[in-house]
């Protein structure tokens, strides 16, 4: 009973921040104007395409009518190839995404990966793609109901300090979109990679951080924690330290963008503090320019 | 107490707290800042970073020393520290305070009562007896009494305003046991004073006080060629020093202000400076007082009497507007003569007469009217001064022939006499020199001047006497004589060039200054005001406050003359005295008085006032370790990093502690602006929120309707805070009444009367639909009338059927709000408005009505939201309709008789009027 309880009142708390979540993200993703969908080739699809002269070998059926009748010869036609693309979204959900260098004026980080991840979703959905989430409880599908589904399943939160980018369930030969802050071990991140790439997936890299991540904003004795509490370092002079630590930072980021040119993948670093339409319309090249 | 230098510890035992700080420097040390625990993702990109320094886990030495600094200055601070401790050495026996208590000591009365109270309270604490005696009393015998007899009556202590008469009476009372004695000395000196400082030593000890001020004083000011004269006095000549003099009197509203200043400069070592405050001669006769600006003293303060004043002279002549030459007209040179030096009054008789001018010169006026004539007679009898010429009428008339008329000096022989001229022998006469006594004396006579005609007065015992001016050859050229407190004046000429030429010269002014000023001598003489009895009007207290005299009671002349001489005394208090038909000024200093400084002999230990005073520092020192503990937070905070977060408030919190508040001004410049861009119609902000945005709803809407129909187009209303809003920027102002709305202050009122006065228009608003009639029972109505009070409004009337009101923009004549009720109040129209033949409406072409007055709720039934849509119901369906738009015509009506004014009321519209009134 207890446990129905806490469920119950789990999905309420969802559905209460669920619509505004599906609605910033249909708005964000409003704001790109879709187009170039098509395979720019004759094939299977609903948008017209070109007439040719029939061949032999298409049926009648094939012929249209109302072109040939303006003139001598019989015209077919044709349809632009639309094939569905089946992109995988990994969402990081670790407990380092729920960081805010300023809870009052920026959400958490997670909060921000979610909104690009669901708006992307939204994007590619209404293009006739299919999307899924990575793991094998929420396989691609195409259909707007799949974006219920997915802002159902992107609310969860991990329970692990750093994420670790899961592989499984990416289609063969699809995309794959990684948001995280990647601050936890990048050999995970070079190991799902691996695994992505052998299977012919193509994908992007998004970095989401928080500009104190970025600006180490911090003086004087401190004790820093990882989110989780399992990491700790202390200081007494946390100015002194800044330095090093952007180094350190730079390092890593040079690094993911190694890993990605090496795969062929896309890597971008977004900042909470800036708009996240400009993310998006990155994200949204960046599985365009793969195509 | 325990004394080093200038300092004192009253409880120096504290002191020893001071030898715990090195411990607390060692405890303080060993202690870190604590750590801030922070949540942070980066974490794992600092692992294994190591700091560079290590020693700063101790707190670092300079934030030590800030905090050891904060603890010692509270130690010091509850030790409690004095400046100039005063040790003083106790006396014996009972204690004698002296205080000159003249005005001179009032510029630091407070001080020296204060120094008293000190000093009669440490004698009570060593129980002695004290005795508190002010020197400018009569001498009394001293009564020594417990120190809290005396507290009581010292606190009441005033100083008098005029100096120590009887320093010698006050010796003989000093007998008996032996006492010490503390005199607080005003620092001049006063007769007598050698005298009581002897018989005060043969007693005991003796202190003397003195402030080591500067005294000054301000001697009467003198008028004298052209120029009010000033002179500042000082006691003692120091080093060079300017004060400024001010010179106050009514002005035309009868409020007394400022009206001229003057600086005056001591030159090092003087002990008078002088200054001319040159004024335009309207201006000199409202001067009241001067004063030395500053100063808290009657010495520094002297009173004008009526030796500033300009006079009032009336000029008749004989032959009204003659078609002649100006230049011989008969008061051509006297006008120009007096203009710049009296008022001159024209009229009739009767009419000069009310205006009880100083002198009336009567140029060749022969006969007069009994009734004029026995006012004349009345008038000088009084004291006026009547100032005859001659000319031919004079000559051709029996007046004074036979019997010495009594507004004559001297009977007339007939004809007169003409010399020098084309048909008679003998040269032209000049003047002889005036002889003393006369008030010409000491004229220079030019040679130049001649008379070729005159009247001549007929020989008598008198006549030498009342003869003041003569020709050479000795027949009299004027002639005087006195009636009642008046003089008549004739001179034997005319007042133009026709028979002398003594009214071209420059004697003939100084004549006429001789004669017109000596009615009012500067300096009264014994022998002016004896024999009356003369009322103070205005005293002056000490401080030179001047208080009304109420119950003081009038002296006797003589005592009054002495008393000019001599100053004020206890009987003689200085102010402004009235007799009979003019004012005296008894000031504390005269016109030859000198101040002295006091020169105590070797022996006489002098203080002065303010060198010992002691000055407790603990609030200084607490205030500084407070200070200290502050700057410790901030350097904590800093040193910990928090204080980067808490940055911007500190910021914030510094520069709103620092920064002087323009805001105001701003805010002020801001209003302003917003008021000018554009018209604005204002509302006044009653204070109750839901009726101030039923006002600016009720103007937006009116606003919105008078932009669409006509060429006004309203900026936004406005709200007006009456006491602090410029009144000025607004055409119109809505002042809708609510039955519990503060009445404005004074500074508000006076902003309104000068907006109503300077063509503003205020709608009042009573909202209660008029039910009890104008100014009737209800709250509201009650509230408007207590508002109203004081506000300048004119006299009105219901508006009329020919207001303009009616006709400015649309031809209404009922004002409906949202209330029908009855009409409305305008200022009412002159009582000798009439309506013309064939008109339909009055000629009243003058004024805008300042204020219109009904109660018919208009801000309601203008009221729109800002998508236009009206806030509230008025009427019902299609009349409810109608009536909103007769409402909405109002108010566009009167927008447009304030702006316009009365332009519609002018007849040259009539015509057109009446062909849309289809008559």
């Amino acid at each position: 009973m207890t446990a129905d309880l806490s469920l119950r009142a789990r999905a309420e708390t969802l559905g209460q921040s669920l619509p505004p979540l599906l609605a910033e993200a249909e708005h964000l993703a409003a704001t790109v104007i879709l187009g170039d969908h098509g395979r720019r080739r004759a094939g299977m699809g609903d948008e017209f395409w070109q007439y040719r002269p029939a061949h032999a070998g298409d049926s009648a059926r094939m012929i249209d009518w109302r072109r040939s009748a303006r003139s001598d010869t019989h015209f077919v036609r044709e349809r632009e190839w639309q094939a569905a693309q089946t992109v995988t979204l990994w969402v990081d959900d670790a407990r380092s995404m729920g960081f805010s260098g300023d809870p009052k004026a920026r959400a958490p980080k997670a909060d921000r990966a979610r909104l690009l991840a669901l708006a992307l979703a939204v994007l590619l959905l209404r293009g006739g793609e299919r999307v899924g989430l990575a793991g094998a409880a929420h396989p691609p599908r195409s259909g707007r109901a799949q974006i219920d589904r997915l802002a159902l399943a992107l609310s969860g939160e991990g329970a692990e300090d750093y994420g670790v980018p899961d592989p499984t369930g990416v289609v063969a030969h699809g995309r794959a979109v990684f948001l995280s802050d990647f601050m936890g071990d990048l050999a995970s991140v070079e190991a799902a990679m691996a695994v992505a790439s052998d299977r012919g997936v193509r994908g992007a890299l998004v970095q989401v951080l928080d500009p104190a991540e970025e600006e180490f904003p911090f003086d004087g004795r401190t004790i820093f924690e990882s989110m989780g509490g399992s990491l700790r370092h202390e200081t007494l002079k946390a100015g002194e330290l800044r330095g090093r630590y952007l180094a350190r930072l730079a390092d890593r980021k040079a690094r993911l963008a190694e890993l990605c040119r090496a795969a062929g993948w896309h890597f971008h670093t977004h900042h909470t503090g800036g708009s996240a339409q400009a993310a998006l319309l990155w994200l949204y090249r960046a599985l365009e320019h793969g195509r | 107490m325990w004394v080093i230098g200038p300092l004192g510890f009253t409880l120096p035992w504290l002191l020893l707290g001071l030898a715990a700080l090195p411990i607390l420097w060692l405890l303080l040390r060993a202690v870190p800042p604590a750590p801030i625990r922070r949540r942070f993702p980066g974490v794992a990109l600092l692992l294994g970073l190591k700091d560079d320094e290590s020693e700063t886990d101790k707190t670092p030495w300079w934030l030590l020393l800030l905090r050891m600094l904060a603890v010692a200055a509270a130690i010091i601070a509850f030790a409690g520290p004095v400046l100039n401790p005063q040790v003083r050495a106790p006396g014996a026996g009972p204690l004698l305070i002296l205080m000159d208590g003249s005005w001179a000591d009032a510029r630091d009365w407070p001080r020296r009562v204060e120094r008293a109270q000190a000093l009669v309270e440490d004698a009570g604490r060593a129980g002695r007896t004290v005795a508190v005696v002010r020197l400018t009393d009569r001498p009394e015998a001293v009564t020594f009494q417990a120190a809290e007899a005396v507290t009581g009556r010292l606190a009441v202590l005033q100083p008098q305003p005029w100096l120590p008469a009887d320093l010698a009476g006050w010796a003989g009372q000093m007998t008996g046991a032996r006492f010490d004695s503390f005199w607080l000395s005003d620092g001049l000196d006063h007769p007598g004073r050698d005298t009581l400082l002897a018989a005060l030593e043969v007693q005991g000890a003796v202190t003397v006080f003195e402030s080591p001020r500067a005294i000054l004083g301000l001697a009467p000011p003198v008028f004298a060629e052209g120029v009010v004269k000033l002179r500042a006095l000082r006691a003692a000549g120091a080093g060079p020093a300017e004060i400024e003099v001010s010179a106050r009197g009514q002005d035309p509203g009868g409020v007394d202000r400022e009206l001229a200043r003057v600086t005056l400069a001591f030159a090092p070592g003087a002990v008078e400076a002088t200054a001319d405050l040159s004024v335009p001669p309207e201006l000199r006769n409202r001067l009241a007082r001067f004063e030395v600006a500053g100063q808290r003293s009657a010495g520094a303060v002297s009173l004008a009497d009526d030796s500033l004043k300009r006079r009032k002279v009336a000029l008749l002549a004989g032959t009204e507007a003659r078609e002649g030459l100006q230049l011989l007209s008969p008061t051509h040179y006297l006008r120009q003569a007096l203009e710049p030096v009296a008022d001159l009054i024209d009229g009739t008789m009767a009419d000069v007469l009310l205006a009880s001018p100083d002198v009336i010169v009567l140029a060749d006026v022969a006969r007069l009217s009994p009734t004029e004539a026995e006012g004349l007679l009345d008038w000088v009898g009084k004291g006026g001064l009547l100032l005859r010429f001659a000319g031919p009428r004079l000559a051709a008339s029996d007046v004074s022939r036979m019997a010495e008329d009594p507004l004559m000096p001297v009977r007339l022989r007939e004809g007169g006499r003409t010399v020098g001229g084309a048909m008679s022998w003998g040269e032209p006469k000049t003047l002889a020199p005036f002889p003393e006594g006369s008030p010409f004396h000491g004229l220079a006579v030019p040679a130049d001047v001649s008379v070729t005609a005159q009247v001549l007065a007929q020989p008598d015992p008198e006549l030498a006497g009342r003869t003041i001016a003569a020709l050479a050859d000795g027949t009299p050229l004027v002639t005087r004589k006195t009636v009642g407190q008046g003089q008549v004046v004739l001179v034997h000429v005319t007042a133009n060039a026709e028979w002398s030429s003594l009214p071209l010269s420059g004697l003939f002014v100084q004549m006429l200054e001789r004669l017109a000023v000596s009615t009012r001598p500067v300096a009264p003489t014994a022998a002016d005001l004896a024999g009356q009895t003369w009322v103070p009007e205005v005293v002056l207290d000490a401080f030179g406050v001047a208080r009304d005299a109420g119950e003081v009671a009038g002296v006797e002349g003589a005592a009054l003359a002495e008393g000019l001489g001599t100053g004020p005394r206890a009987d003689l208090p200085p102010g402004l005295y009235a007799g009979a038909d003019r004012r005296v000024a008894l000031n504390v200093i005269g016109p030859d008085t000198a101040l002295s400084a006091v020169i105590w002999p070797a022996r006489i230990v002098v203080e002065g006032l303010s060198v010992t005073r002691e000055q407790a520092l603990k609030g200084a020192f607490l205030g500084g370790a407070l200070l200290l503990l502050l700057l410790d937070i901030l350097a904590s905070l800093w040193l910990t990093g928090r204080l980067r977060r808490t940055g911007g408030a500190v910021a914030l919190l510094a520069l709103v502690l620092l920064a002087p508040p323009p805001a105001r001004a701003q805010d002020r410049d801001a209003f302003a602006e917003e008021a000018t861009t554009g018209v604005v119609l204002a509302h006044v902000l009653t204070g109750d929120p839901s009726l101030d945005a039923l006002a600016e709803a009720g103007l937006r809407g009116l606003g919105q309707q008078l932009a669409a129909r006509t060429s006004v187009e309203p900026d936004a209303p406005m709200g007006v805070d009456l006491e602090t809003d410029e009144l000025a920027f607004f055409p119109f102002l809505y002042w809708p009444i609510s039955a519990t709305q503060p009445l404005p202050s004074d500074a508000a009122y006076a902003s309104l009367n000068r907006y109503l006065r300077t063509g503003g228009m205020i709608l009042f608003d009573t909202r209660d639909a008029d039910l009890g009639g104008f100014g009737g029972t209800t709250p509201e109505g009650r509230r408007l009338q207590e508002i109203a009070a004081q506000l300048d409004v004119p006299p009105l009337e219901p508006i009329p059927p020919d207001h303009v009101l009616t006709r400015t923009f649309y031809l209404i004549q009922d004002f409906p709000g949202r209330y029908s009720g009855r009409g409305i109040w305008v200022e009412a129209a002159p009582p000798d408005a009439e309506q013309a033949e064939g008109m339909p409406f009055r000629n009243l072409n003058d004024g805008v009505t300042p204020v219109v007055i009904g109660g018919n709720d208009w801000a309601s039934a203008w009221a729109t939201d800002d998508q236009g849509a009206y806030l509230y119901p008025v009427g019902r369906g299609f009349t409810g309709e109608r009536q909103r738009e007769i409402a909405y015509r109002f108010g566009i009506n009167l927008i447009m008789h304030v702006l316009t004014g009365n332009y519609k009321s002018d007849q040259v519209h009539v015509p057109a009027l009446l062909e849309r009134l289809g008559q």
